[in-house]
């Protein structure tokens, strides 16, 4: 029993994926607001994995965000859960919730903490926030659809910092000896963590891995993959609606992405893993993302 | 005089657990490739198809848990106590406490007899640290019926639950009347001389200690305490009021167990003495059961002379208490 979309779907035509853009460029914007607003909170993991957050929510996950809990739908979990203002900002554009609350992100009771709490806000499918977690949750969620017989998908958002825990083996072990080809990681690669590695040209950071390494690994633990830009719709697209890449295996989708992506003095500079942007700095953001300030 | 010893709480486990997933098909079993030792291969052996395999990943363990309890499945995790507290803590508060999510943490080789395997895997800290978790509840059961009592009452609690399960075979305190009631602490033994306080396996031993107690004319009254959180403070409060000395007894660490939290209550509501047996800030080693609770005061001699020392200071006092 394969999921059908993929077998069903037709690639997305050109005003599909412009829709789809134009679905990534305000999770940049409402991201960019939000932290403004919070005066505080994570800016380039989130800028990084707009555009995959924007293909999941806008077109490929299947999910009824007036029945947040119908037991059918697939899974999202995000892993890395620091972008979680993007996340935030992906479901209120779905419909999940109304997009003035963006503004609330990090407010004392607020339903949109640092990190996603699924106590607080339904549509949640896991409360994240300590890296290397969200893949074991997953690998509940696949086993558990497929006890049930459900033919839902687990979709699971790392980041590549991340995938230096541990425990994100441990899953990866364990996905591909239950065979879980239900369950999806897409790892966002955009070369770079927090504070990083050293070694290169005075202020600038090394990645996390080697461009080809991450792949390896994930092929290595006999995940099925596919190695995608991650800023490129019609690539995103394509590859999440040809899961399961293969019978019996979990899939990886390994990104390539930029931190930062979308406003370019922020692109590839680890300063703004977390960084509150400056007056000037806000308008000139919402200049590049053609956005009124 | 000892009490008759009875089955190991590990074979309790596995037994039990197998025969709630009779009743109720939402139960499964996780084992972290200790299935043979903690016995969770009765439970494959009932139900293989409900029994999974996790390897030596106890990290993971606990978040398939988590994802499994979001499917509405209650998920068993089984291995020995150091890994599922101490190892896998932080997919225990993330995953499962924070989100409150109904995973049965059932974990074997509590405390200081653990085959003599020696102080990497005994657990001397699990109580201190699972009972500060909010939203989970903390059940360190005596014996075999009360053991399943327990288990029973993990699987009615919509929420995490902590299950610290011994190793070995223990004194029998409980007869086939008895039943579990979850939240309450239980008098096993009345006496006007000295409040005994114990919990697991060890109130056994606390009873007999309190039999060669009464054989020199100190009767000692004994509450046994299987649910650590919530904790059921007034029989507490009653317990320390009957006699004025409290002593608390566990095979666990002194700090922030049952007699950190028999301090905690007494402190607040009914301040008296308190006396805390178990280790003092000292990690355990290999030997064989008798002589590793010999040596760290656990043993019912070690526990009766500990309190006739109590008394005699409380009496060099000139009276304490009332």
């Amino acid at each position: 029993m394969q999921p059908s979309l993929a077998s069903g779907a037709t690639p997305a035509a050109a005003e599909e994926l412009a829709a789809l853009r134009e679905f990534a460029r305000r999770i940049r914007v409402e991201t960019i607001r939000a932290v403004m607003h919070a005066k505080g909170g994570h800016v380039g993991g989130p800028l990084s994995a707009a555009d995959l957050l924007a293909a999941l929510y806008s077109r490929v996950l299947r999910i009824r965000p007036a029945e947040p809990g119908w037991p059918e739908r697939d899974r999202f979990i995000l892993s890395k859960g620091h972008s979680s203002i993007a996340l935030y900002a992906a479901m209120a554009l779905r419909g999940f919730f109304p997009i003035a609350e963006l503004a609330t992100f990090d407010a004392i009771d607020s339903r949109l903490q640092g990190h996603p709490d699924m106590t607080r806000l339904p549509g949640l499918d896991m409360s994240t926030g300590s890296l290397g977690m969200g893949l074991s949750a997953g690998v509940g969620m696949a086993i558990g659809a497929k006890r049930l017989g459900r033919d839902l998908r687990v979709f699971v958002l790392l980041g590549d910092g991340e995938c230096q825990e541990g425990e994100v083996w441990e899953a990866a072990f364990i996905a591909e000896r239950y065979r879980l080809d239900n369950l999806v990681a897409v790892i966002d690669f955009n070369k770079l963590q927090q504070y990083g590695w050293p070694g290169g040209e005075p202020g600038v950071r090394l990645p996390p891995w080697r461009a080809e390494e991450l792949a390896e690994k994930w092929r290595a633990f006999g995940w099925a993959l596919a190695e995608i830009d991650g800023h490129e719709m019609a690539e995103i697209v394509g590859a999440l609606e040809r899961l399961p890449f293969e019978a019996g295996r979990p899939s990886a989708i390994v990104a390539h992405t930029v931190k930062g992506r979308g406003v370019s003095f922020m692109e590839g500079r680890f300063t703004w893993h977390t960084r509150v942007p400056t007056t000037e700095e806000f308008a000139a953001a919402m200049a590049e993302l053609g956005e009124p300030a | 005089m000892p009490l008759p010893v009875g089955k190991s709480l590990r074979q309790t486990f596995g037994e039990a657990v197998a025969e709630l997933a009779n009743e109720d098909p939402r139960i499964l079993m996780l084992d972290g490739d200790l299935g043979s030792s903690t016995r969770a291969d009765l439970f494959e052996k009932a139900h293989p198809d409900r029994y999974l395999p996790m390897g030596i990943a106890e990290q993971n363990m606990l978040g398939v848990a988590a994802g499994l309890a979001t499917m509405g499945f209650i998920p068993f995790i089984s291995t020995f106590v150091v890994f599922a507290v101490a190892r896998a803590l932080d997919q225990v508060r993330v995953l499962v406490a924070q989100p409150g999510l109904p995973v049965k943490i059932t974990a074997g080789y509590s405390g200081l007899l653990t085959g003599m395997a020696g102080k990497t895997h005994q657990s001397v800290d699990d109580i201190a640290i699972m009972r500060t978790l909010p939203h989970m509840t903390v059940f360190s059961p005596a014996d075999e019926i009360e053991t399943r009592g327990v288990l029973r009452a993990a699987v009615e609690i919509d929420g995490p639950v902590y299950v610290r399960l011994a190793r070995d075979p223990g004194p029998v305190l409980f007869d086939a009347s008895y039943r579990f009631d979850a939240g309450r602490a239980v008098v096993v033994r009345e006496g006007r001389d000295v409040t005994l306080i114990g919990t697991g396996v060890q109130t056994g031993r606390v009873v007999e200690a309190a039999e060669l107690l009464a054989a020199e004319g100190i009767e000692a009254h004994v509450l046994h305490v299987p649910t650590i959180k919530p904790l059921d403070a007034a029989a507490i409060v009653a317990a320390a009021e009957r006699t004025g000395l409290v002593v608390t007894v566990e095979e666990h660490s002194v700090f922030a167990g049952l007699g950190g939290a028999v301090a905690e209550v007494l402190g607040e509501r009914r301040p008296l003495p308190v006396r805390r047996l178990g280790l003092q800030d000292v990690y355990g080693e290999s030997g064989p059961n008798e002589a590793l609770l010999e040596k760290y005061g656990l043993s019912a001699r070690r526990v009766a002379e500990a309190v006739r020392a109590f008394l005699r200071e409380r009496a060099d006092d000139g009276g304490g208490g009332e």
